[in-house]
């Protein structure tokens, strides 16, 4: 049986002046229904490699390569049309920051509602009607009022609400998350994470959710897959990967999370700073900032090795790390 | 919204009110005597003096002023000192032949500009985009009484297709819609369209290419609207900004067309304006400088009126 979402050595390159290897290599694979939180620092490939799932990079700067599989549908190779009937329908995405992702001179019901007659055969009347009802469904109080309202004219969790209920206008199979709660209040992140759990269930759709916060990860996640310098560098189920984390950046990515429990106690920062995407070492990427890196480190990329139901890429990542 | 409308009708008081005063003074602040026109050179002290009496020359400028705007407000502007006849009726004739050019000429360039303008950002960093903006440089640098000349010796003087100067056939200084004044419009209109062109071709440039990279344009493409329905977001986005553009173009239009009048001797506002600043017609220049100056104002008032129905940012009072 072949997974629902299947990446294959995926590689994003910008062309620019100096050419940007953003995404090196990522294959994952996510079965119906399941969640799957990519977690990385700015800049390591995470929200790169989620539009690359959509192929929605400029297509005249960006050069993909490897194969993404999605509902049994080649997403790179797919013909232009072919790919905006995908986008929105089979797979759809929640943006970071809903002020900039929604148009802010069309009201937020009316976005809505066009996504619904983009891809469905239906009048005018039922597309609004369903554009009421996903806006009632996320929880927007008088949501007839908030139909006709525009972006700038509601809060923060609100507009992140609407832009939910435009993302599951056709329910999608697939979901993609770009940091949808980076840009909201603390109390209304939890509200709004809670609600897309809640929805993923109801629905069975696949999530794919990008963060930087560990907390939000393992909140929503199913899995988990660590990002760094375009790779990734460990992935396996959530709750192994917290217990038990085996590469040296995801130890020092936990290690310097703030959990219950630590008052007193100082933070551990990693030292240095991320790879420079344009100019990568020949070796592993987190090589100049590990302190377990050797000459070795420096000179392959470590492969992403498979031990159980984990995966690592690090050659000194062999023993579990001892009970803290 | 209703607000907002009134508000903005109240700050057209004191602007009208500061453009009546400016156009008074302004007159007055010029050298040079205006019954120089009217009056000889060697004319005794007694007519100068009744001369003065008789055009109201002799009061203190305050006075002058209100019995002006009194008669102003009614309609009545005045007679021009070089050719008696009535100001009103000279101004509003000839602000109908400009509002003709300024409008066809602008309605030219705004078109052609929102054309390549969109084109240039849409193709941004092509050869198209390269085209379209030397275009539009070209455009906006080439004085236009020199193209005016240009056109005139190609069009007029070597091919003999169009005529080369007035509004109508046989010095006719009424518009009528038939093909013998038509063919008038046609080498002072393109002439006049080049600038405003050239303008809104970059201003609408720079604003569809802005507006393609940000985060929700993505959004609108990740819903998996297609490439026109994009862009129609997109030139919404882009039309209050572009809107205001035109209007302060047409503005510029309006009573920046000295030099394309002069050389077509198009019958309008800045003929006027030339012959009134030659002939040291006071009461002339000042009756058109003020209505330019209203027509200046209610445009302005129109865009400000219009941009709020297309942007919904722009409702909040």
């Amino acid at each position: 049986m072949t997974s629902f979402v299947s990446v294959e050595n995926l590689s994003v390159r910008f062309h620019a002046a100096k050419p940007v290897h953003a995404v090196n290599g990522v294959s994952f694979d996510l079965a119906e229904g399941e969640v799957l939180g990519l977690l990385g620092e700015s800049g390591s490939g995470k929200s790169v490699t989620l539009r690359a799932l959509m192929r929605l990079h400029p297509d005249k700067v960006t050069r993909y390569g490897g194969a993404v599989r999605v509902d049994g549908q080649d997403v790179l190779g797919m013909a232009p049309a072919a790919l905006e009937s995908f986008r929105g329908k089979t797979c759809a995405m929640v943006f970071q920051d809903p002020i900039l992702a929604f148009d802010p001179v069309y009201s937020l019901g009316r976005q809505i509602t066009e996504t619904i007659l983009r891809h469905e055969p239906v009048d005018q009347a039922t597309a609004r009607a369903r554009a009421l009802e996903l806006l009632e469904r996320v929880q927007v109080p008088s949501a007839r009022r908030r139909y006709d309202a525009y972006p700038h004219e509601v809060s923060g969790g609100m507009r992140q609400r609407a832009m939910i209920a435009l993302a599951l206008a056709c329910r999608p199979k697939l979901l993609l998350a770009d940091e949808p709660t980076t840009a909201l209040d603390a109390t209304v992140q939890i509200q709004v994470l809670l609600l897309l759990r809640e929805l993923q269930k109801e629905m069975g759709m696949s999530v794919i959710f990008v963060t930087h916060d560990i907390g939000v990860a393992t909140e929503i996640s199913d899995r988990l897959a660590v990002m760094y310098g375009g790779r990734i560098v460990e992935q396996g189920p959530l709750a192994e990967v917290m217990r038990d984390p085996r590469h040296p950046y995801t130890r020092g990515l936990l290690a310097s999370t703030v959990t219950g429990g630590m008052r007193g106690r100082r933070l551990e920062a990693i030292p240095g700073m991320p790879p420079d995407l344009t100019l990568l070492p020949p070796g592993c990427a987190f090589a100049p900032r590990c302190g377990l890196a050797g000459d070795d480190c420096r000179a392959a990329v470590p492969p992403l090795a498979a031990t159980g139901r984990r995966q690592i890429a690090c050659i000194r990542a062999e023993a579990p790390c001892a009970p803290a | 919204m209703f607000g907002y409308l009134l508000k903005r009708l109240a700050y057209t008081v004191p602007v009208t009110f500061a453009v009546t005063v400016v156009c008074f003074l302004l007159v007055h602040i010029a050298p040079g005597d205006p019954l120089n026109a009217v009056a000889p050179a060697d004319a005794p002290a007694e007519v100068v003096e009744a001369l003065k009496a008789a055009y109201g020359f002799d009061r203190p400028l305050p006075v002058q002023y209100a019995k002006w705007l009194g008669r102003a407000v009614n309609g009545d502007l005045g007679r021009s000192v070089a050719s008696g006849r009535p100001v009103s009726g000279e101004v509003l004739s000839a602000v109908g032949n400009t509002l003709l050019l300024a409008v066809v000429g602008g309605a030219a360039g705004f078109l052609g500009g929102t054309l390549l303008g969109c084109l240039a950002g849409y193709f941004h960093k092509t050869r198209i985009d390269r085209l379209a903006s030397a275009l539009s440089v070209a455009g906006v640098s080439v004085p236009h009484y020199w193209l005016g000349l240009l056109l005139t010796i190609i069009f007029s003087a070597q091919l003999n297709w169009l005529p080369a100067m007035g509004a109508g056939p046989g010095g006719s200084r009424d518009w009528a819609w038939d093909l013998a004044h038509t063919r008038h419009l046609v080498l002072p209109a393109i002439t006049l369209s080049v600038i405003p062109m050239g303008i809104i071709t970059r201003t609408i440039r720079a604003l569809v290419a802005e507006l393609l990279s940000q985060e929700f344009v993505h959004a609108l493409r990740a819903k998996g609207l297609r490439h026109g329905q994009v862009f129609a977001h997109v030139v919404k986005n882009a039309a209050p900004t572009a809107l205001a553009v035109m209007g302060l173009q047409l503005g510029y239009l309006i009573g920046g067309s000295i030099l394309v009048e002069t050389v077509f001797a198009w019958p309008g506002t800045g003929f006027l304006l030339n012959t009134a600043i030659f002939q040291r017609d006071l009461p002339l220049l000042q009756g058109t400088i003020l209505v330019l100056c209203l027509v200046f104002v209610a445009l302005n008032l129109l865009v400000d009126l219009i941009q709020p129905i297309i942007d919904p940012r722009m409702r909040r009072n």
